[in-house]
């Protein structure tokens, strides 16, 4: 197994980690460092435990009753697995981005100062300025800026996704994790996010799950390959797609299965 | 060809029934108002009614129906709405919710003849208050309760789970989740159990003859003070509504003009539910409108 040889130091160190639905284990004695400010990408086929394993980052998964998990995951050096976690403050500082664009049934305003208002900030003028930085942000600034008070629901499907990450950027969090965040876009605006992931990478870690593996060769840093639960192999993007060290990776990024 | 045929005949089928639905619904309506519809007149409206001479009104009954409504839905739909949420947000899977959720539709399907007997034993009897609006509308939040839970937690359930996902992400606290993002998502069908509640409320009569009673006080109009005994607004009075007027008249009036009071009664009924309705339906979007940044 390659080990990524990064000298920034790592913003999620998973260890051992273990993951069962019930009785079924989704996700074996995982191992991986999320360095900082770098796009990690998280491949494989589906049913692998990928997005399993992005959902465990923000202890989404703990929503599930029949979830059980064991081993380490240290976020910022604290081990959320087994201290005491405020999943408020934990998820404050881990935005997400779903599948589809989710946007609320509100405003597009609305939409953006949701979670900072929500974690208590009341001033007009500090939302109004939280919603401006998001939306620019996200390069969605002068298509609403005009409409900031009509529904989120009227923009379109890329929209509505770029909005979902200005909203997630909005409580300003340090690591975005994006779950397939692009595979009910269609290719403009499949482009239009992933030149945003390159940009937003200065500022935030973000880690992606996609199936596509065209995508993870294009933004990511780093890939990790996931096969039933595991971690086949895991190092920067450009070797493992150039010289995979192990068959089953390349039987995979060369479309022999999956 | 057979199967052409046969899908002929269901197409007919179907358009008959709803056909019929339709003329049913249409007769009943004509019928009532035609009947109903020329007897209504201000005075009709204005005065009180009499239980001797002719030519009494509805004034104090169509107040009442109002009044118990407003009553009932202020109590109801807290109450419901809050069993909504719990039981689609807290409740876990398992025979303690299974066994609240049969006690719910058990409740559901009590006739209101019994609910009317509960209320006599528990509010009137129990309390010592005698027939008195608080004790009608409680009455009919014990059966309406069922209906605004269930329909509030199918509304909630209904939100889509991506939707309180975002929130949860976001680290926005399950209540926080509930009250921001359920809730307005979940408002339409909310004001439709709402509405349908309501809708049995101005009907219902055997739950109210054992609790409101079958009479008046004498009011008057100009007193507000909720505790006078004269107020209209004073809760713990005897209150007749139209409903159960339509019924008092016909089984024992001794007016001579039975009849007409009763078709008239009917027929304000029916306007008033049928107003009521449409105001509800129009508050209510204007307010999901409001909420929802319009669409």
């Amino acid at each position: 197994m390659n080990k990524t040889t990064t000298t920034v130091k790592p913003v999620f160190h998973v260890q051992d980690m273990n993951l069962w639905y019930g009785n079924n284990q989704a996700l074996k004695n995982v191992h991986l460092e999320i360095p900082e400010n770098e796009v990690t990408a998280v491949i494989g086929p589906s049913g692998c435990g990928k997005s399993t394993f992005v959902k465990t980052l923000n202890l989404m998964v703990k929503r599930i009753p029949s979830v059980k998990l064991s081993g380490e995951l240290h976020f910022n050096g604290q081990n959320i697995l087994k201290d005491k976690v405020d999943l408020v403050n934990l998820r404050k500082q881990i935005g997400m981005i779903f599948q589809k664009g989710n946007p609320f049934p509100q405003s597009i305003y609305d939409n953006v100062a949701y979670g900072p208002r929500i974690h208590g900030m009341k001033r007009k003028k500090e939302l109004d300025e939280v919603v401006e930085t998001s939306l620019k942000q996200v390069a969605l600034w002068d298509e609403v800026k005009d409409r900031l008070n009509s529904s989120a629901l009227g923009l379109s499907g890329g929209q509505q996704q770029r909005l979902c990450i200005a909203r997630a950027i909005a409580t300003k969090p340090s690591v975005v994790l994006m779950d397939e965040p692009t595979s009910a876009l269609d290719p403009v605006s499949t482009l239009r996010i992933e030149q945003l992931i390159s940009e937003l990478k200065n500022q935030y870690t973000i880690v992606i799950v996609t199936h596509n593996m065209q995508q993870a060769a294009r933004i990511s840093d780093q890939t990790a390959f996931f096969l039933h639960g595991e971690i086949i192999e895991a190092s920067d993007t450009d070797s493992l797609f150039s010289v995979p060290s192990d068959r089953r990776t390349e039987d995979y990024i060369s479309g022999r299965f999956g | 060809m057979n199967s052409k045929v046969a899908d002929r005949i269901a197409t007919g089928v179907f358009i008959a029934i709803a056909f019929i639905i339709v003329a049913i619904l249409a007769a009943l309506f004509s019928f009532i108002l035609f009947r109903g519809v020329p007897q209504i007149s201000w005075e009709f409206l204005t005065t009180p009614s009499s239980s001797v001479r002719a030519g009494g009104g509805i004034r104090d009954q169509l107040f009442n129906s109002i009044y118990i409504l407003f009553i009932t839905m202020l109590i109801t739909v807290p109450l419901g709405v809050c069993g909504g949420i719990y039981m689609a947000e807290y409740a876990k899977p398992g025979k303690v919710t299974n066994f609240i959720r049969s006690c719910i539709e058990m409740l559901a399907s009590l006739p209101s003849i019994v609910v009317g007997m509960f209320g006599l034993l528990v509010f009137v009897n129990t309390t010592g208050w005698g027939y008195t609006i608080i004790g009608g509308a409680l009455a009919l939040t014990i059966f309406n309760i069922p209906v605004m839970v269930r329909v509030s937690e199918d509304a909630i359930r209904s939100v889509p789970a991506e939707m309180k996902e975002a929130s949860l992400a976001l680290g926005i606290t399950h209540w926080h989740t509930i009250k921001t993002v359920l809730i307005p998502s979940a408002f339409p069908g909310i004001l439709t159990g709402a509405i349908l509640a309501s809708g049995r409320v101005f009907g219902e009569a055997a739950a109210l003859l054992f609790t409101a009673g079958l009479s008046t006080p004498r009011l008057d109009y100009l007193d507000l003070n909720p505790f006078s005994e004269t107020s209209p607004l004073n809760i713990f009075r005897p209150a007749e509504t139209l409903a159960v007027h339509i019924w008092a008249v016909n089984t024992n009036g001794i007016m001579p003009d039975i009849r007409e009071i009763a078709n008239g009664s009917s027929a304000v009924l029916v306007l008033a539910v049928l107003i009521f309705n449409l105001l509800a339906r129009w508050l209510g979007s204007a307010v999901h409108k409001k909420m929802t940044a319009g669409k």
